[in-house]
This record gives structure tokens, C-alpha cells and sequence, in this order.
């Protein structure tokens, strides 16, 4: 059977390449610093998206992305290595958004876009590393999740099976279609950009780049319609401007420091009620939750 | 995550040479194809982006997967059982990789599923991918044998294999055999022809590299009784059909995941690539140009690796309270490993880009006649690119040997225990010099060049390009060489009826054309490219050159032929 996949992705700052002026003194990230790169995890996740393109032929993978119009970057590179389409969910009104209203953007977005099978995404995003986002989605959405998946194993009759990579082991679930996945960077690495299609779809460009381009690329780009990535607003999606944004965000940063890693021991607990209820005395004993 | 392309800028400064515009636009025909294939360029511009972007990916998987694979592959090595060979699971991964990028069939054209790259861009992958892995670079290499079945296969052959080439599978040439090494006249696997017009093959095949591959070029006897080369055809084997089995893989020094076969051809069914009897003197010879450049790129590929884990370490290594890097000894090491690398990448693509004019000429050819004017111009690279060819080939594998034994020289001790990359590099190194013809053998194919003057001609144009001031110092140098090296070729030419003399000093005049015709390279490319590396790998370079030229000559002035017999054993 042909399934319309969508996979959820994110242009981060580079942070595994961090400097001292990663961040700003109004406790920011410092973008201009940092290269922008595909989240790692989210590449994870369009491999299973594309594997399962592979098995099932005639599907589609159409990769959207929140952010800045250059995010259209990351649409390109997937589209390079085997994704067929992309839209930027792209308004001055979103900036600012935690992981609430991104969430919320982009349950928008995905409900415009419609007639989805499965929603794949990576567990998490390196700037901000909540891994909250997948699973707000699937939540407004009403949709089930499964999260830390590392393969899909099987996609037929409606269900489809996951492993998922857990602390203590592994764990095979079965969830009905449609579903929310977020994918773990233990799984398998996503393949490479392929030559022919990075020729193919070097052009491709989202109406906001249209602007820059030369005449002669322009006119190729007006002839052939896959080089036309989307571009989406908040009026679009019918967000409502009190839910997106600064505004919709509840998150507000009081400070921020830099901390140097000084553990000195660890201590293994297990998930009785009994080892729940002494660490959540202690957090709060020692103010770090409360 | 490392990128070989991106981290190496000297490469996209090769890639825009002016003479690129005059290939890409005929093997573009004028940039027509952009109407039937969407990934076709429109422009040369365009079509330069297309190599940069490409050789982009390449730089990536050869940084990533191919190098972090690289000693895996050498300690696990391929296996054989059943008469089937299993690669490494790194050299898997490797193919793998490769394939999902479409990294095969790169110089084929479009309707056969290739990406219509010339013979540069291509041949510059194939310096990253040595640099990655060198013998992984034998078997992503073997691709170009779908040049020789482009070029000399039917429409049928070509239709049915090329593409199969494109989408990945591996190919092999199946040439030499126990008594047939370096001369292959003397080979004996037997092709019958069958009622059907089908051939089948018998005999056995040794050191095949990549033996077990999907698509086999064989050379073989066709015609009964015969005993040179003039009794030899060339042959596809597709393994689908069965016949060949590889009786065992060797246990060589290096490039070990590369696997090196002896192959028992049972009854195997084969066609006919070609006409009968051309199989040597013709078809095998295009091949072995070609894999002969492909050596020379697969040289400068270990060139690079082992300068660049030298110069690491050297910064690194401290003793006597300072980095090793600081003692001239050692610099000098360095200094002189990189002139060698910038040199022979110089003539590497200089070469390639001959080849690329003639061939894209022949290739025109096929399908309208050339004008006189064409043909002149694909007869002169034509020659250019044979004289180029064994020059590069033969000095640039050299160099790469002397390289990795400067690297280990670095290392100092620790080069010596198998903790450092250094010691796989000397390894791999090794063969460069001798597969695909020894160095003696380029040595008997460049010596014609020295004596009817094309390199002498080659020299007399780079003479003629004007460079920067600060270089032109230089230039007078070189100058000065091209005149100790038509000394030298007038003392040797004037020894007559003496085959053995002439022979003798063949090495040392061919090394004197290509020390002369790499300085020039170096200090053009230099003054073009308008890069301080290479400014400062010409004069360290010219140094060497210089001393070189002065030393053979010496040597030729003062010889005595009549001294040769104390030379035999």
C-alpha cells in the first residue's frame, strides 16, 4: 500500500561544535555563531521514513520544518537524499515559540496538510533537547505515539510494530495507523545524499528564495513544479496568533549560566514507588524541583 | 565529520582549470542533454557546480563511512568459501554507500543511467576515495572497465551492461594468468566459439583483483594455435551465468580488502566485446591507460593520506621540549612530501584533462565526423595523454612510496607498531608502483615520448605561459632544466646500436622530462590559481627537481656504455 509520510524536522545550531559565543547574553542562542545543520535525529527518522517508502511503493515522504525561511535548507537535503517533498511553516508570528506552541504550529500544519499514515519525527533537537515536541504533536492531534523508536519493523493491516530503545533494554510495541513516531539516534543512520538527485534538485527553492535567483534558473525552476518547495503561514495553518509564538509561550528563560560538569558519583534507582518518593523528597529538599 | 573534498581547496582550484570549459561543453554537446534529462547541466557553470556538489558527497562518505571503515577492512580483510567471494563488512558498507549516493558509472553517459562526468571530476573522486581507503579505491574504480565497454561493446552490450555498472554492480578486468604477468602476450585462457555465435571459456586467471565481480572483461585466445598478442579477443563474462569460480584469494602486504582471485573458468558462457584478435593490441591497451590513470589518482590519494597523518603527528610529537615539526630535519621531510603530493596532483589532472580531450573527440566521432581541425586537436591530446599517462603513473606511485616511507620515518618508532595509520599506508602504498604495469614498464611506454619530443613540446608550451612576477624566478629555472635534459637525451641519442644503453638510461631521461614538466605544472598552476601552497610547493619542488635533473645528467655525461656489462649479474 502507498502511504503519504510526514516527517517532522528541525534546522538546530551545530551545538556539538560549540563555542564560547554560543550564546547571548539575553540567554539565547547565538545562531549566527553556530553553523545550521538537519538535526541529527530527525535524519534518523527520515531513513525509517524512507525505508519505509521503499517497501512500499508508490508512498510519499514530504518533510516539514519550522523555523526561518532558510530552513527550505534542510527540505533540499532531504529531498537529496530521497524525501519528495517539503513545506516550511515560516511566520514572524512563530519566533519566539517553546515547545508548546511549536507543537501546536505544527499539529496546525500537519492537520492543513491532512490525509497523513504516519508521523515520524527524531526523539529530540540538539539546541534544545526536550524531546517534548513529538509527543505534544501526537497529544493534539489525538493521535497514539510511540517514542525512542530505533526500527520500524512492520507497517501492514493498520498497525505498525516498533522497537524502541529504552534505558534497561528493548521494546517491541504495536501501535494503530495513523501514529506518531519519534525516532532514536540508535537508529540506523539515514543514507546518503544521492548524486543524481542533488543535480535533479539543486534548484529547488521555497517562493522566498524565488527572489534571488538568476533568470535562466528561474525560468527552470517555472517549468518544472517538484522544484517548488511550499512555504506556509500561521494564518494558513489557522493557528490562532494567542497559541503561537512568544505569545502562546509559556516557557520564559529567568537566567542563564554556564555550569561545568562536576558530578562526583551517580546512583542507580529503580521505578518503585519507593525510589520515586525518595528522590522527588530530596529534589525538592534541595530546591532543584518545587 | 571530516569532508575530503571541502578540506582539501586545491582541488576545486584543479577543477577549474581553463581547458575544462573547452571538455565540458563538447562532452555536453553544447549543453543539449539539459532538454531530455532534468539533471543535466544548463551551463558550464552550472555543470561545475554539478562536479562540486557531487565530489561534495564523495568527500563525505570517503571522510565518514570509507575512512572511519578503513582498518576495519584491513584487519578483517574478504573471505572466500564456495567459490564465492565476501567482502569485509566495512568494504560492504562501503559499496553500499556508494551505490545509494550513485557514485557508479560516473563517466557514463545519461542513457545508460551514468551521470555523464568527464574523466577529471571523476578521476578526482577516485583521489579522495584513496586517500579514504586505497584499496577500496580499486574496487569503487573498477567502474571505468564500463569505459572500455562503452567504447568498444556493441549497442546491445553496452544497453545490456552499462546500466547494470550505473546502478552499482562491480566489474573486473580478468587479464593476467600464472605465466602471463607484465607480458601478456603469452596468455592462454581458452575461448571457443560456439554454434550460437556464444564463446565459452577455460583456463585459469590469477590475481584478478575484485575476481568475484558482477561483470568481467577476460582476455582470452581465440584464435587456436596462435602464440602472441595478435591471437587474443576480449570477452564479457556476466556472472549470472555462471562458469567462474575463485579458487583462492591471496594474502598480500596491503590494500587488503581489496580481494586479489584466482579464477577457474569451467565451460563459462561469454560473448565477444569487439572484433576477434584486437583483444590485446587494442582493447586491453585502452583499459590499461585508463587504469593506469586510475592508479596515478589512487597515488596522490595515499600521497595525501600519508603527508597529512606525517604532518599531524609531527605537530603533535614533542621531544626536547618542542613539537618535532620545528626541527629542519623534519620539516624538510614534510616540505619535500608535499611538493611530491602537489606535483604529482598537478600532473594528475593535467593528464586527465588530455585524456578528457581526446576521448570526448573519439566519442563525437561516433556520432557526426570531426572537422580537420577536431581531428588535429584529439590526435595531439590524443599523444599528449599517452606520454602523460606513464609519466604520471609511474613517478606519481614512486612518490607515494616515498611518502609513506617518510611518514613512518615521522612516526619515528611508533610508526613501526601497528597503533598508526602510517603503517597501513605503507602497506597499501606498496603496489602502487608495481600493478597495471611496474614503473619499469611506464618507463618503456613514456621513453618514445622523451626521443619524439613530446615532452619536449609540452615544456615549450608551459615556457610560453606567463606567470606572476614572484614566480618568474622560477620559470628561469625550469628553463635552465629542459636544457640539461635535451643534453642529456643528445648524449643518450647518440649512442647508436646499443639497445642495452639505451634502455639503461631510459628511467633516468624519463624522470628528467618529469621533474621538468611538474615544475612547470606546479609553478603555472601556482601563478593560475593564485595559491600560496602551491607557490611554496613549486619552489620547494624546483629545488628538488633541479638537484635531480643535475644528478641524471651528471650521471649521463660521465657514463661509459661500455661500463654497462659490470652492471650484470
Amino acid at each position: 500500500m502507498s502511504l503519504n509520510i510526514v516527517v517532522l524536522a528541525k534546522q538546530v545550531p551545530d551545538t556539538r561544535n560549540v563555542g564560547k559565543d554560543a550564546m547571548k547574553e539575553d540567554g539565547t542562542i547565538n545562531r549566527a555563531a553556530l553553523p545550521a545543520i538537519f538535526n541529527p535525529e530527525d535524519l534518523n527518522a527520515l531513513e525509517q521514513a524512507l525505508r519505509l517508502k521503499d517497501a512500499n511503493p508508490g508512498s510519499t515522504v514530504t518533510l516539514l520544518t519550522m523555523g526561518l525561511p532558510r530552513a527550505a535548507e534542510i527540505i533540499r537535503e532531504a529531498i537529496y537524499r530521497g524525501a519528495d517533498a517539503g513545506i516550511v511553516l515560516t511566520d514572524r508570528t512563530l519566533g519566539g515559540a517553546d515547545t508548546l506552541a511549536t507543537s501546536y504550529s505544527l499539529a496546525q500544519a500537519v492537520k492543513k496538510f491532512g490525509n497523513y499514515d504516519i508521523i515520524l519525527g527524531g526523539r529530540q533537537a540538539i539546541d534544545g533537547d526536550t524531546a517534548q515536541v513529538g509527543p505534544q504533536i501526537a497529544e493534539k492531534l489525538g493521535l497514539p505515539q510511540v517514542t525512542y523508536a530505533e526500527d520500524i519493523l512492520d507497517l501492514k493491516d493498520g498497525y505498525v510494530t516498533v522497537k524502541r530503545r529504552l534505558e534497561s533494554g528493548v521494546e517491541t510495541v504495536k501501535a494503530p495507523l495513523p501514529c506518531v513516531v519519534t525516532v532514536n539516534g540508535s537508529a540506523a543512520e539515514c543514507r546518503p545524499r544521492n548524486a543524481r538527485r542533488v543535480m535533479r534538485y539543486k534548484y529547488a527553492v521555497s517562493p522566498s528564495e524565488k527572489a534571488k535567483l538568476a533568470p535562466e534558473i528561474l525560468a527552470i525552476v517555472e517549468r518544472r513544479p517538484e522544484l517548488n518547495l511550499q512555504e506556509w503561514s500561521a494564518a494558513y495553518v489557522e493557528a490562532d496568533p494567542d497559541q503561537i509564538g512568544l505569545a502562546g509561550s509559556p516557557t520564559k528563560v529567568k537566567a542563564i549560566e554556564n555550569v561545568v560538569f562536576t558530578a562526583k558519583e551517580s546512583r542507580c534507582l529503580d521505578n518503585s514507588d519507593e525510589h520515586i518518593e525518595g528522590l522527588i523528597k530530596e529534589l525538592i529538599a534541595n530546591h532543584t524541583i518545587g | 565529520m571530516a569532508n575530503f573534498y571541502t578540506d582539501n581547496p586545491d582541488l576545486k582550484l584543479h577543477l577549474s582549470h581553463p581547458l575544462m570549459r573547452k571538455i565540458v561543453e563538447l562532452k555536453e554537446r553544447n549543453y543539449t542533454e539539459a532538454e531530455k534529462f532534468d539533471y543535466a547541466p544548463i551551463n558550464y557553470e552550472d555543470a561545475l557546480d554539478n562536479y562540486d556538489k557531487v565530489l561534495e558527497i564523495v568527500g563525505e562518505l570517503c571522510g565518514g563511512v570509507i575512512a572511519d571503515n578503513a582498518e576495519g577492512v584491513d584487519h578483517e580483510g574478504p573471505v572466500v568459501e564456495n567459490g564465492r567471494v565476501t567482502y569485509a563488512s566495512g568494504t560492504q558498507a562501503n559499496l553500499d554507500a556508494c551505490r545509494k549516493a550513485g557514485l557508479m558509472g560516473m563517466s557514463m553517459p545519461r542513457r545508460f543511467g551514468g551521470l555523464n562526468f568527464p574523466i577529471t571530476p571523476y578521476i578526482m573522486a577516485a583521489d579522495i576515495v584513496s586517500r579514504a581507503d586505497t584499496g577500496f579505491e580499486n574496487l569503487w574504480g573498477l567502474q571505468d572497465c564500463a569505459e572500455t565497454l562503452y567504447e568498444f561493446g556493441n549497442e546491445d552490450q553496452k544497453a545490456r551492461f552499462i546500466p547494470r555498472v550505473c546502478a552499482g554492480e562491480t566489474m573486473s578486468m580478468d587479464l593476467t594468468e600464472p605465466d602471463a604477468g607484465s607480458d601478456l602476450q603469452s596468455v592462454m585462457l581458452k575461448a571457443t566459439e560456439q554454434p550460437d555465435g556464444t564463446w565459452r571459456l577455460n583456463g585459469v586467471k590469477r590475481f584478478i583483483t575484485n575476481g568475484d565481480s558482477d561483470i568481467h572483461l577476460v582476455l582470452a585466445r581465440s584464435e587456436d594455435g596462435t602464440k602472441d598478442g595478435r591471437g587474443l579477443s576480449m570477452f564479457i563474462y556476466d556472472k549470472r551465468d555462471g562458469g567462474v569460480n575463485v579458487r583462492r584469494i591471496e594474502n598480500k602486504m596491503g590494500i587488503k580488502g581489496s580481494p586479489t582471485c584466482e579464477l577457474v573458468y569451467k565451460n563459462a558462457k561469454a560473448e565477444l566485446c569487439g572484433s576477434r584478435r584486437l583483444g590485446l593490441i587494442k582493447y586491453v591497451m585502452a583499459l590499461m591507460n585508463g587504469a593506469r590513470l586510475g592508479i596515478a589518482a589512487q597515488s596522490v590519494g595515499v600521497s595525501e593520506i600519508a603527508y597529512r597523518e606525517a604532518l599531524a603527528y609531527a605537530k603533535d610529537r614533542k621531544q626536547f621540549g618542542k613539537a618535532i615539526i620545528e626541527f629542519p630535519a623534519v620539516y624538510e621531510m614534510l616540505a619535500v612530501m608535499k611538493a611530491k603530493l602537489d606535483a604529482s596532483r598537478s600532473l594528475l589532472y593535467e593528464t586527465s584533462r588530455f585524456v578528457d580531450m581526446y576521448k570526448v573527440y573519439e566519442d563525437i566521432a561516433k556520432e557526426r565526423s570531426l572537422t580537420p581541425d577536431e581531428r588535429a586537436e584529439m590526435k595531439k591530446y590524443s599523444k599528449l595523454a599517452d606520454a602523460c599517462t606513464p609519466l604520471v603513473k609511474g613517478l606519481g606511485s614512486e612518490y607515494c612510496n616515498q611518502n609513506a616511507y617518510d611518514c613512518i620515518q615521522i612516526h619515528g618508532g611508533s610508526g613501526f607498531m601497528k597503533d598508526y595509520a602510517c603503517e597501513r599506508v605503507y602497506r597499501d602504498a606498496r603496489i602502487t608502483s608495481i600493478y597495471e604495469g611496474t614503473t619499469q614498464l611506464q618507463v618503456v611506454a613514456a621513453i618514445r615520448h622523451v626521443f619524439t619530443g613530446t615532452y619536449k613540446t609540452l615544456m615549450d608550451g608551459y615556457a610560453e605561459e606567463s606567470v606572476s612576477e614572484k614566480l618568474q624566478p622560477l620559470m628561469a629555472r625550469a628553463a635552465k632544466m629542459v636544457e640539461a635534459y635535451e643534453k642529456a637525451v643528445a648524449t643518450v641519442a647518440a649512442v647508436k646500436d646499443n639497445q642495452a644503453y639505451g634502455d639503461f638510461m631510459a628511467r633516468r631521461l624519463v624522470e628528467m622530462a618529469g621533474d621538468t614538466i611538474m615544475t612547470y605544472l606546479l609553478i603555472t598552476d601556482a601563478s593560475r590559481y593564485e595559491s600560496e601552497s602551491m607557490a611554496k610547493s613549486a619552489l620547494v619542488y624546483c629545488n628538488l627537481a633541479e638537484a635531480e635533473v643535475a644528478k641524471h645528467s651528471e650521471f649521463i655525461a660521465t657514463f661509459n656504455p661500455s661500463d654497462l656489462d659490470s652492471y650484470k649479474a
